[in-house]
This record gives structure tokens, C-alpha cells and sequence, in this order.
């Protein structure tokens, strides 16, 4: 027992610099999401592509849902832009884009210039929508289940390795419990 | 020493001046409200609110693109009349806790806002512990004779 106090000062400084030490390699800005697990937030916003059709948050159709924040002043998102070309055409989700604070003849320009991997942009030009879905800057990717509820948000930009790691997992849950509830459904 | 004296008064006047005076660059935008405690309001929520893309920054104090967007989401709030409890509610339900830079008391919260009392505590505790723990009692050494004569032996060759 007393060597047990005699130790404990020693054995509190140890762990609080484990605590500490713990802190140095965890990142401040990964900020987790307040959004997951809830409903993709309504809007009512054009299509980038065209300013007199309204888009509201059902035209977001797909078993797996992907919106991606772009925008072209965002340098990043040119640098993700390849893989999104990829991923749209695997087919295996549907990849919609959200185009944060920019503006309409440049952002269409843009698409024109590279190549366009959305089914279509959603055009927020005051980044109000922006706002509803905690975004802070872009690239910002959300992952969205068939009953639009927001699985997962990905802050950055998407290449070969971050997809692997960070959208096939979450991807392939939800597939497989799409492919649940469908057979629930038959039976 | 007066010189001293002098100069270091000085030195602290001048502290004052610079802390009152508030060197903090606050941005301005173009915002007219209907009153002047909505603006108050304005500017104490803008204090509290934690801009979620610069880390260490307020909203008052950020001009990042993401920092105007909220400072007009909160003057649209306020235009609205919504409560400061109901626009804290709407951000923390789009950025999360980390936009309040006073943190809620919640179960994950609870290791950051009681730990300094608990902590303080234990202090008092070991203090009192320490003051009212009794000296080691000391053993009465007691020569035997033999002992003793030769210790009068000793002083009286002292004395010689």
C-alpha cells in the first residue's frame, strides 16, 4: 500500500503523458459531421445547367447516393476530378455534384473543359445549402443511402487510395443492406 | 530604485492601454440592424460561435468565406427573431459541438468541466492529509550503565 502511493505520482505523470502523447498524432480538423445518420436536408435549388429547372432534395435518386461540393476555385477539386470520372463511370453509385459558391457561366465552362462525372450539378451560389449540410469548404464528399439518410462525409479531396479505404467500406454496407431489405420485401 | 520603480510603472500603464485599447482585428460587414441590442446580440453570438474551417478563430474575427456565410445566417436568424439558445441549436445541429467555444455539460463534456473541481479537490485532500498526519513518534534511547559511565568518563576527560 505505501509503496503504491510512492509509485502513484510517477504512475500519474506517465499517463498523462500518454494522454498527451496520444494527442500529437490525432488531427484537429477532422471535425466528425453532425450530420450523420440524419436525412439529407431539403432544398430547393437550380441545376447548374439550367437555371429555370428547380431541384429538390427527391431528385436525388440512387441506391448509393454521392453529392460532391466543387467548385472551380476550389483547387482540390481539380486535382480529385479524374477519379470522380472513374467512379461515375463504375456505375456503381450515383455521383451528384453541389456547386458551392461559384458562379454559373464558369462553373459550366468548367465542365465543358474537363470532363462531367455528375448526373447533375445542384447550383448554390449563396452556399445556404451549404450551410444545412455543415459544409466548410470543398472538396466535401457525402455518402447518402436509398432512403436519403447521410451515412458518411468525406472532407478532402478522393483518389484511388482514399475510395479503397474510406468510401468501398460504407458503400458495400449499404448495398448489402439494400440487398437485405429487398428480400425482406419478397418474402 | 526609483528609476526602477518608474519604469516599470510605466511598462504596466502602457500594458493597460494596449489591452484596453483591443488590438483584435473584428470584421465588418455592412450589417444595419433594427436596434441596438439585436446588434449586440449580433456581435456576442459572433463571439461565441467558433468559425469551423479556421480552428482557433471566432466568427468575429475570421473573414474566411465559410466564416461570412455564418455571420449572415446569423443576422438572418436574428432578423427572423429567433432566440441565442435557438441559433446555437442551429449550428451545433450542422457543425457539431466544436462551433460553441463554451462546450454543453453532456456525458462527453463532463471530464472537461468537472476535472479542475475533482482535481482541486484531491489537493485539499492530500494538503489536510500531510498537515494532520502526526510526527513519527521518536524512540527514547536510554544508555545502559555501563554506557553511562563512560560517558562521564568522557566529559570528565573534556574538563581535564
Amino acid at each position: 500500500m505505501n509503496t503504491l502511493i510512492r509509485f502513484l505520482p510517477l504512475i500519474l505523470v506517465l499517463a498523462l503523458g500518454g494522454v498527451l502523447y496520444r494527442g500529437l498524432s490525432l488531427d484537429p480538423k477532422n471535425i466528425p459531421s453532425a450530420l450523420i445518420g440524419k436525412a439529407m436536408p431539403a432544398f430547393s435549388l437550380t441545376k447548374l445547367t439550367d437555371k429555370s429547372q428547380i431541384i429538390t432534395e427527391d431528385d436525388l435518386k440512387g441506391k448509393v447516393v454521392l453529392i460532391n461540393v466543387w467548385g472551380t476555385w476550389c483547387v482540390y477539386c481539380k486535382y480529385e476530378h479524374p477519379y470522380l470520372v472513374d467512379i461515375a463511370k463504375s456505375g456503381r453509385v450515383a455521383l451528384y455534384g453541389l456547386n458551392y459558391k461559384d458562379e454559373r457561366i464558369a462553373a459550366n465552362q468548367w465542365l465543358k473543359d474537363y470532363e462531367d462525372p455528375y448526373v447533375f450539378s445542384i447550383f448554390d451560389e449563396s452556399g445556404r445549402l451549404g450551410v444545412d449540410l455543415g459544409v466548410t469548404a470543398a472538396p466535401e464528399t457525402f455518402v447518402i443511402d436509398d432512403k436519403g439518410i447521410i451515412r458518411m462525409k468525406y472532407v478532402g479531396p478522393i483518389d484511388g487510395r482514399i475510395w479503397q479505404d474510406n468510401f468501398l467500406p460504407i458503400i458495400k454496407k449499404i448495398e448489402n443492406e439494400y440487398q437485405a431489405n429487398q428480400k425482406q420485401g419478397e418474402e | 530604485m526609483i528609476n526602477l520603480l518608474l519604469k516599470t510603472l510605466v511598462s504596466i500603464v502602457f500594458l493597460f492601454v494596449i489591452t484596453l485599447t483591443n488590438a483584435s482585428a473584428n470584421y465588418v460587414d455592412t450589417y444595419t440592424f433594427q436596434d441596438p441590442v439585436t446588434e449586440k446580440r449580433f456581435n456576442e453570438l459572433n463571439k461565441e460561435l467558433r468559425c469551423p474551417k479556421c480552428q482557433n478563430q471566432n466568427l468575429s474575427g475570421s473573414n474566411s468565406p465559410i466564416a461570412q456565410d455564418l455571420r449572415r445566417e446569423v443576422y438572418e436568424l436574428l432578423d427572423q427573431g429567433k432566440a441565442d439558445i435557438e441559433i446555437m441549436n442551429y449550428m451545433v445541429a450542422r457543425y457539431g459541438e466544436f462551433v460553441l467555444y463554451r462546450p454543453r455539460v453532456n456525458s462527453l463534456t463532463y471530464i472537461l468541466w468537472f476535472a479542475p473541481v475533482v482535481l482541486i479537490l484531491i489537493g485539499v485532500l492530500v494538503i489536510v492529509f500531510i498537515v494532520r498526519r502526526k510526527p513519527i513518534a521518536r524512540k527514547e534511547v536510554e544508555l545502559s550503565l555501563d554506557q553511562q559511565d563512560k560517558l562521564k568518563a568522557l566529559l570528565k576527560d573534556k574538563d581535564r
